[in-house]
């Protein structure tokens, strides 16, 4: 199908389209710039329609222009009674099939692209990875159930080849976008499980929305997909697998920060393999992009967040002043040693606007 | 309004006349008083939110009051103000284009206006006690379900009850256009505002239901403890979601559909030119009536329903669009050939072709099931909606505003001030919307309270603020023009614009028996049928005679009053026991109505002959 | 027609219910009404079956339901609808007399009836503990039986006010179209049972 439609793009029309759009927007964040299968697909379905539509738009507005220029009231001309036309049956049946089968001609397309998107014939086959993703207020969980790893916000992934993605909720609906790389699902808690696939080309770092309204934080619930070369990504998991949780921190501070951790913090959170607890898992912390998914990974920003978490997120459940801002400053030196591994540390972020 | 005013009575009196009239007529202001209202309360929450996303990281409002405000926002547009503003046409001017007297069942239609009233009234009260709903307008469930206080509860009840109001409004039209048309107003005659206003009305009376009942589920859900969108215990969320698109889908059709029939109309009158196509527009109406109940899941393409059923309503709701197209060519054939007046009342309908073809036109990529997996939940969507709610529906209240308020009032809407807020409203309209169709698809969601910097959606997000501050110039200066016309004392002929329908052949405003004697109906467009065989105006079906008019009644106010009271017991008997009294106050003072309404014969009153005589004296009979 | 005309008409017409235009308009936005109420039915329904596996415990379809009990309900509805058919036809006949018999009977029955609902009702919550908060099959069976249940009482209680309110003065045009819609109104909630029968109480058990 990827064949057929994009030979489209030599269309002049939709070449120059393509040409204008693509202008639209930062890499690996905006639809109009596709870095993946699923969005690559779904940019090539969304020309064709902007296509057809400018199509028609041109010609309705043709007709409006001629008629409102040509039939607008002249000075002298107050009285005249037009005639008084009934209809005309060609022009009504021209303009009956014309849109029957300019639509027609997007329906085939955009059906064959709901199919495939829906595919899941390589599911559960030996070397395909799927992880189990579980949207919270406001964070995301990812688990790889084969590899035993489990880890928050930056959902790591090989690039060229398929990653399925079980998806669900534990509280309310939410929904996982990475406009770059593929289309958005929603996530349902109980028994509404969902399933997408990500494939992305490139390396890079790309950034997730939450899509579904989920509560008050529901614009700050951003994520991050690291797609890495297939060797890394077999590194990362290596190296993922090989932490261990209970692993003594270096520093004086960092190990006072653990023992604290261990005392308040555990309860919510993780490190290392496990389920979704009440908090995100923070197995590789300091390996992470963002800082609660939106600030910039420094120790002042993370600080700030363990005391301060509504100001940064409103609405979500961790506790505010659970631990002094000394203590804070020590959980944090103890976060930022949880430097498991340099897979993905080279690969650019995504705020670099190119207006 | 300023009818009442104006008639040297004490102001209690007029209060009182308007709070027991049953006058299709007196309605009709009540509804655009009250929509008017609830249309600048909306319009008020579209700046707020407008204002905190004209920069990134904006924090003019809490992340919670922002929820608050989109909710209100759509809620209170959708429900209070559109709906509401299409009733007061419809009450204005069906009963006058198909020749009748008033609507099939007057009393119910004031019940209509004030489980409106009080509906709205009730959830806008949740402002002052603690906090609005906060779940979106659309109110997912679990997310509603599990919001904190008492918001979404405010928003249960208060559409409960307006809901119950529309539905009898539905039912209300249904059976005047059917039984209570003038001798010889076939259906292929009437005009295409009837026409929808009918197919509007079925579609209220089919679409509606389903949404009593998902607000009954919730309603029991947070109040009374049952579990069906709880998923601990076995409930299913989704539900909720089909339950809403259900009624959902067709009240976009329920809102857009009298404004075609409007703009049908105004084309018409103003191009001086009999519809193009009357039949395939009538045709069209009820295809895209009917079609819209078969697509309401194209509004869940996300949620997991699969590839199969994902195309089946992918392909469905394209359909949806040759209807529509066939509309956008006939009005355009319309004015094809004609002598085209630029009133302002035509300038909002020529400006709406444009701007509802864009609409239409990304409401078909949307319907692209895969695609949407792109736009949905965006500013993309947003965009999309806004330019057929904006663009067909509020531009169609604009245009049939100028062109009937003549009809309602006496008076012509001035035509400069008219024009003068058309262009800003108009400019601010595409630089608000058109823009924001590229942030949904630059990775802008929908709902975001904030967007965060260095993402590139800072331009085109100040574009957007900056229209939605002309929108609101344009606004204020229709309002100045309200009440520029209302002070003025210029009075207007019954037919200002050289009409072609039956409303158009008695005096403006209508004595309030609407005709001194029933029209006899010759064909489309009657009154321009008689008009082009040189006749003034219509000649009559009877003989002059007593005419049968409905009695005034104070219980129709009573019966949404009782509700309104007992929509805060059912809200905070949560909370205490005690507030249950107010249910039983609440609810004995409705079902005492209802009881005092169906055992009190109610036989009307009659209006004499010689009164009759005198009326025409004075013009009644023109 | 003047007011005199359509209290004490000199004669009774065969449709008395559609005499006038009052009586035409309220016959046909009943039907409509009815077209409404279907949809909240269906609704309703749809939710039933949505939710009706999704129980707790074993509190299941098959644990709870006889059909006995069930049978017993259905039969008398079914006979209430036919009694009101009954009176409609009296109606027709201008027979007062007769009419508020029959329609004394379709209450009587109506009243059995929702009297064996509430036994049924009582019993599962005491026995089974079976209530509207345990499952999301409880809720949903409640709901949808419960809304049956409250329109028979609606009907019930708007039938006996008519009969109660025009016992004295027999049928005129004003008061005919009233009974006639009444009636339609029994006949609904008669429908509607029998779909409750079928879906919620056959199929469960079966």
């Amino acid at each position: 199908m990827r064949g057929w439609m994009g030979k489209f793009r030599s269309f002049f029309l939709f070449g120059a389209l393509t040409l204008v759009l693509s202008g639209c927007g930062v890499d690996n964040l905006s639809a109009l710039k596709p870095k993946g299968y699923g969005s690559d697909l779904l940019f090539d379905l969304m020309m064709i329609s902007i296509a057809i539509m400018v199509f028609v738009f041109v010609i309705v507005m043709a007709i409006y222009t001629f008629v409102l220029i040509r039939y607008r009231q002249k000075k002298g001309q107050e009285d005249f009674i037009p005639k008084q036309t009934e209809g005309n049956k060609a022009l009504e049946v021209i303009w009956t099939v014309i849109p029957i089968i300019l639509l027609l001609v997007l329906a085939v397309p955009t059906v064959q692209a709901t199919f495939d998107l829906a595919d899941e014939s390589t599911k559960g086959d030996d070397g395909v990875t799927t992880v189990e993703v579980t949207g919270n207020q406001y964070w995301w969980h990812f688990s790889y159930p084969d590899d035993e790893i489990s880890t928050s916000q930056d959902l790591y992934i090989p690039t060229g080849e398929r990653v399925y993605l079980d998806m669900k909720s534990s509280d309310v609906i939410h929904s996982f976008w990475v406009p770059s790389i593929a289309g958005k699902m929603d996530t349902n808690p109980g028994d509404n499980d969902n399933t997408m696939y990500l494939e992305a080309y490139e390396e890079g770092v790309y950034w997730g929305h939450c899509a579904e309204l989920c509560g008050e934080s529901h614009s700050l619930m951003d994520f991050r997909v690291i797609a890495v070369s297939p060797d890394e990504y077999d590194q990362w998991k290596e190296d993922m697998q090989n932490v261990d949780p209970e692993a003594e921190a270096e520093t004086a501070d960092a190990q006072e920060g653990q023992d604290l951790f261990e005392e308040s913090c555990l309860g919510c959170h993780a490190i290392g393999d496990g389920a979704a607890g009440q908090g995100p898992n923070l197995t590789n912390f300091a390996n992470r992009t963002k800082v609660a998914g939106i600030l910039e990974p420094s120790k002042e920003n993370l600080v700030n967040w363990i005391v301060n978490p509504e100001e940064v997120k409103p609405g979500n459940q961790m506790p505010a002043n659970l631990v002094s801002e000394e203590e804070a400053n020590q959980i944090a030196e103890y976060l930022m040693e949880l430097d498991h591994s340099d897979v993905g540390s080279n690969l650019s972020g995504e705020e670099v606007e190119e207006e | 309004m300023s009818t009442a005013m104006s008639q040297n009575r004490g102001l209690g009196a007029a209060i009182w006349d308007y709070l027991t009239t049953v006058d299709h007529k007196k309605i009709a202001h009540l509804y655009l008083v009250a929509g008017g209202l609830f249309f600048l309360i909306g319009g008020l929450e579209a700046m707020l939110i407008r204002i905190q996303l004209m920069r990134p990281d904006n924090d003019f409002i809490s992340a919670g009051l922002y929820n608050e405000m989109i909710t209100m926002h759509g809620t209170t547009m959708i429900f209070l103000a559109a709906m509401p503003l299409i009733f007061a046409l419809m009450n204005a001017v069906v009963p006058l284009q198909i020749g009748a007297r008033d609507v099939a069942f007057p009393f119910l239609n004031s019940l209509g206006f004030w489980l409106f009233l009080f509906g709205g009234i009730l959830l806008n009260v949740s402002w002052f006690t603690g906090g609005a709903p906060d779940a979106g307008w659309t109110n997912y469930a679990p997310l509603s379900t599990t919001s904190a206080g008492h918001g979404v509860d405010y928003y249960v009840m208060g559409l409960q009850i307006s809901g119950a109001g529309t539905l009898i409004g539905g039912i209300n039209f249904l059976v005047t256009i059917v039984n209570m048309r003038a001798p010889g107003m076939t259906y292929m005659r009437m005009p295409l505002f009837s026409w929808a206003s009918f197919v509007t009305s079925a579609l209220i009376l089919f679409a509606f239901p389903a949404l009593t009942v998902g607000l009954f589920l919730m309603m029991f859900d947070r109040m009374f403890g049952s579990v069906f969108f709880d998923t601990a215990a076995g409930g299913n969320a989704i539900i909720w979601e089909h339950l809403f698109w259900i009624f959902g889908h067709p009240e976009v059709y329920i809102l857009i559909l009298p404004l075609f029939g409007a703009f049908s109309d105004i084309f018409s009158t103003f191009s001086k030119k009999r519809l193009f196509g009357y039949s395939a527009m009538v045709f069209a109406t009820v295809l895209i009536g009917f079609l819209g109940f078969m697509v309401w899941a194209h509004h869940m393409f996300t949620v997991g329903m699969g590839p199969i059923a994902n195309s089946i309503f992918a392909v469905a709701t394209m359909a949806i669009a040759v209807p529509t197209g066939i509309k956008i060519f006939n009005w355009m054939f319309t004015m094809w050939g004609g002598n085209i007046r630029m009133t302002s009342a035509m300038l909002w309908s020529v400006a709406f072709i444009p701007s509802f073809t864009i609409g239409g036109m990304t409401g078909v990529m949307l319907a692209a099931a895969a695609a949407d997996y792109q736009y949905h939940d965006t500013y993309f969507v947003v965009g999309h909606f806004h330019y057929v709610i904006v663009g067909g529906v509020v531009f169609g209240l604009f245009a049939s505003l100028h062109y009937w308020w003549p009809k309602m009032f006496g008076k012509v809407l001035n035509e400069k001030l008219g024009k003068l807020a058309f262009w800003p409203f108009f400019i601010g309209f595409h630089l608000t919307f058109f823009i924001q169709h590229f942030l949904g698809l630059m990775g802008m969601p929908r709902r975001y309270w904030v967007f965060l910097e260095g993402q590139g959606l800072e331009t085109g997000n100040i574009i957007s603020t900056a229209g939605a501050f002309l929108m609101a110039i344009g606004t204020i200066i229709f309002l100045v023009n309200v009440v520029y016309t209302s002070v003025k004392t210029e009075k207007v002929s019954g037919d200002p614009w050289d009409g072609r329908t039956l409303e158009w052949s008695i005096p403006s405003p209508p004595p309030h028996y609407n005709f001194v004697q029933t029209p006899l109906v010759r064909g489309l467009d009657p009154l321009w049928v008689e008009k082009s065989e040189g006749k003034k105006g219509m000649t009559p079906a009877e003989p002059l005679g007593d005419i049968h008019m409905p009695n005034a009644s104070i219980l129709p106010f009573m019966m949404s009053l009782g509700l309104f009271i007992a929509g805060f017991g059912f809200i905070y008997q949560v909370d205490d026991k005690g507030w249950l009294a107010l249910v039983f106050i609440g609810m004995g003072i409705t079902l005492g109505s209802m009881l005092i309404r169906s055992l009190k014969d109610d036989l009307g009153h009659h209006i004499h002959k010689a009164d009759l005589e005198k009326d025409i004296e004075k013009g009644a009979g023109k | 027609m003047s007011h005199e005309d359509v209290l004490n008409p000199k004669q009774m017409p065969h449709d008395p219910e559609k005499a006038t235009l009052e009586g035409k308009n309220k016959f046909l936005a009943f039907w409509f009404f009815l077209g409404g109420e279907t949809v909240l039915f269906a609704s309703l329904f749809g939710t039933y079956l949505a939710l009706n596996r999704s129980t707790s415990g074993e509190n299941t379809p098959e644990h709870l339901f006889g059909l006995e009990l069930v049978f017993i309900m259905t039969m008398l509805l079914l006979t209430s609808s036919l009694t009101s058919v009954y009176a409609m036809y009296h109606m027709k006949n201008n027979d007062f007399r007769k009419m508020q018999l029959w329609l004394g009977i379709t209450v009587a029955l109506g009243l059995a009836f929702l009297g064996f609902e509430i036994y049924e009702f009582v019993h599962y919550i005491h026995e089974y503990e079976f209530t509207f908060r345990s499952s999301a099959f409880g809720s949903a069976f409640y709901t949808l039986v419960g809304f049956h249940g409250g329109h028979v009482l609606f009907g019930l209680s708007w039938i006996v006010a008519l009969m109660i309110r025009n016992s004295k003065r027999g049928l005129n045009l004003y008061n005919a179209p009233k009974f006639y819609i009444a009636s339609l109104y029994w006949h609904f909630i008669d429908v509607v049972w029998v779909f409750i029968f079928t879906v919620v109480y056959l199929m469960g058990v079966v």
